[in-house]
C-alpha cells in the first residue's frame, strides 16, 4: 500500500513542489534504507542525474560505533529533494555534507531528522544554498536528543548565498534535546555575493561571470574536501555553479 | 599612455572629482600626493571602474582607447593594474587559483594561449622570491589571515604576475615598516620601471618617493590638480604641509 500523498500542513514538507512531486510519488513514497552495523563505516557520494525532479529518501541507522560520511549535490532542474532519517546508536557519528544549488524557478530541499539514541554520537551537518532567479532552497533540519544519550555532539552550518532578489533561502535548524549533558551547535545565514571582492577579481581580468563563479566555488569550499572519492562531485558542483551565474 | 581631461566624478551622488587633468607618458612615473579626502583614491577607483563611481564629465583614456567605456575585466587586459589600498580577503579561493584564472582570463582576452599550471607555479614562485614573500602562502586564501604589509606584499607579487603596462598603486606605501617599504620599493621598480610601462603612484608621504623616483609629483587637493612639479616637490610638501605648498 503506498503511504498517503503529502501535504504543505506537515511540517517536513513546507516548502515542497508537490506539483512536481505528484506524477513520482508511487517510486518515491518508501524510503530507502541503509543500515551500517556495528564498528563498520559507510561512505556515499550522490550525484544529481538529469531528471527534472529528483528525490532521495533515506532511513539510515548506525549501530554502536558505526559512521557513515554522506556527501549530496542537490541541483534539480525542477524539484529535487533529499530527506534523511538518521538513528544513532551509542558512540555512532554521521556526518552530511551538501549543497543545494539552484536556478530559475526549481525548489532544491534538504530535509534531515538526525536522532540521537544513545550516548557519546556525534553528527555534523553541513549545507550550503547557492540560488539565483526565482530559485528556492531549503534546508529543515531536526536534531532529537534522546533521555540518556548524554555527551552527544551535534552540530548543523547552514549557509545560503540569494543572486537575484526573487531567490528564496529557507533554513530551520531544530532542536529537541532530552539529555543534560551535550553539545549543539547550530548556525544559519543568508547573504548575498559582496560588490568588493567582485570588484576585486574584475579589476584583475576576471570576467563579471567567471568572477561570480569563483567567489561561490569560495563559497561552497570544503564541502568535498574530507571525501574519499570527492572528484567527481566537486567537478559537478563546479558545473552547476556555472549554470547559476550565467 | 595615461591621459585624463577634465575628468569630475560623483561618489553616492557627491562631487568628489572637480576636473582632474593628467598625462602619464609612457616610460614616466608620476606620484599623486595630497591630504586625507582630496580624491585621490577616487581617481584610482574611478580610472579602474569601481561600480558606483560615475564620471559626469571630461575624459581619461589609456593608449588612445577610451577607458571610461570599458569594464574593468577589459581594463585588466588591455593592462592597467590597480593595487589596493586594502587588498580584499577572499575566503575560500587560493591566491594560485585566483591569479591562475585571472592571468589566464587576460591572456585569453588579448588572443594570447594560456599558462600551464606548471609554468603559472614557476612564475607564481619567481615573482613571490622577489619580492621576498614565501611563496607557500600563495597556497592561502585570498588576503585572508594576511598581516597589512603581507597584503600590500602580497599586491606586488601579483603585479609581477600580471606585468601590467601601466599600474595605479593606491597607496601602497601605507602600513608597511621599513623592510616591507624596501622590498615593495624594489619590486615596483623593477616590475615596472620599463619603457612602455607607467606608474600612477598615490601616497600621502614622500618615504616611498625615495625608492621609487617619480618624473612628476602632483598635488590634489578638493577633487582637482592644484600644483605639478618634479621630485622636489614632494620634499617640499613633506617639510611645508599641504596647505603651505597648493597657496
Amino acid at each position: 500500500m503506498t503511504a498517503p500523498f503529502p501535504t504543505r500542513k506537515q511540517e517536513e514538507w513546507r516548502y515542497a513542489d508537490l506539483d512536481a512531486l505528484q506524477p513520482v510519488w508511487e517510486q518515491f513514497a518508501e524510503p530507502e534504507r541503509i543500515a551500517v552495523l556495528p564498528g563498520q563505516s559507510l561512505e556515499q557520494v550522490w550525484l544529481p542525474s538529469d531528471d527534472a525532479v529528483q528525490v532521495r529518501r533515506v532511513n539510515v541507522s548506525l549501530g554502536v560505533g558505526a559512521s557513515f560520511r554522506m556527501f549530496a549535490l542537490n541541483t534539480a532542474e525542477q524539484y529535487g529533494r533529499i530527506e534523511l532519517e538518521v538513528d544513532l546508536a551509542e558512540g555512532a557519528q554521521f556526518d552530511f555534507f551538501a549543497a543545494n544549488i539552484g536556478t530559475g524557478l526549481s525548489t532544491n530541499e534538504i530535509v534531515s531528522n538526525v536522532r540521537h539514541l544513545e550516548p557519546n554520537g556525534r553528527s555534523r551537518q553541513v549545507v550550503r544554498s547557492v540560488l539565483n532567479g526565482k530559485a528556492v532552497g531549503s534546508y529543515l533540519g531536526k536534531i532529537e536528543v534522546a533521555r540518556g544519550a548524554q555527551k552527544t555532539d551535534a552540530e548543523q552550518s547552514v549557509k545560503a548565498m540569494l543572486l537575484d532578489r526573487g531567490a528564496t533561502a529557507n533554513a530551520k535548524p531544530e532542536l529537541e534535546i532530552f539529555a543534560d549533558d551535550v553539545k549543539c551547535a547550530h548556525g544559519a545565514t543568508v547573504g548575498e555575493l559582496d560588490p568588493m571582492q567582485l570588484f576585486y577579481l574584475e579589476s584583475r581580468g576576471l570576467a563579471p561571470p567567471d568572477a561570480r563563479a569563483l567567489l561561490l566555488e569560495g563559497f561552497i569550499t570544503g564541502l568535498w574536501d574530507s571525501a574519499k572519492d570527492g572528484d567527481a562531485i566537486c567537478e559537478a558542483a563546479r558545473e552547476a555553479l556555472k549554470r547559476v551565474v550565467e | 599612455m595615461l591621459r585624463v581631461e577634465n575628468l569630475h566624478a560623483t561618489v553616492a551622488g557627491e562631487p568628489i572629482l572637480n576636473g582632474v587633468s593628467l598625462d602619464v607618458p609612457a616610460g614616466e612615473v608620476h606620484a599623486i600626493m595630497g591630504p586625507n579626502g582630496s580624491g585621490k583614491s577616487t581617481l584610482a577607483y574611478v580610472l579602474s571602474g569601481r561600480p558606483g563611481y560615475a564620471v559626469t564629465k571630461g575624459s581619461a583614456s589609456f593608449d588612445g582607447r577610451d577607458l571610461i567605456a570599458m569594464e574593468p575585466f577589459e581594463r585588466a587586459a588591455a593592462g592597467l593594474f590597480l593595487g589596493f589600498q586594502y587588498p580584499v580577503e577572499i575566503p575560500g579561493v587560493s591566491y594560485l587559483q585566483f591569479l591562475r584564472e585571472s592571468l589566464n582570463s587576460q591572456r585569453r582576452s588579448r588572443g594570447e594561449a594560456e599558462l600551464s599550471g606548471a609554468d603559472f607555479i614557476k612564475l607564481a614562485r619567481s615573482q613571490a622570491a622577489a619580492i621576498g614573500m614565501d611563496a607557500e602562502m600563495l597556497k592561502r586564501p585570498v588576503n585572508v589571515g594576511f598581516s597589512g604589509g603581507e597584503k600590500k606584499r602580497a599586491e606586488m607579487v601579483q603585479m609581477g604576475i600580471i606585468d601590467p603596462k601601466f599600474a595605479i598603486l593606491d597607496e601602497t606605501d601605507s602600513g608597511l615598516d621599513i623592510d616591507a617599504l624596501k622590498a615593495v620599493g624594489a619590486g615596483i621598480n623593477s616590475i615596472m620601471r620599463k619603457p612602455g610601462k607607467g606608474v600612477l603612484l598615490i601616497t600621502h608621504y614622500q618615504r616611498l618617493l625615495d625608492y621609487v623616483r617619480p618624473d612628476k609629483v602632483h598635488v590634489l587637493q578638493a577633487g582637482r590638480i592644484v600644483r605639478s612639479g618634479g621630485p622636489e616637490l614632494a620634499h617640499e610638501l613633506e617639510r611645508e604641509g599641504y596647505a603651505e605648498a597648493a597657496a
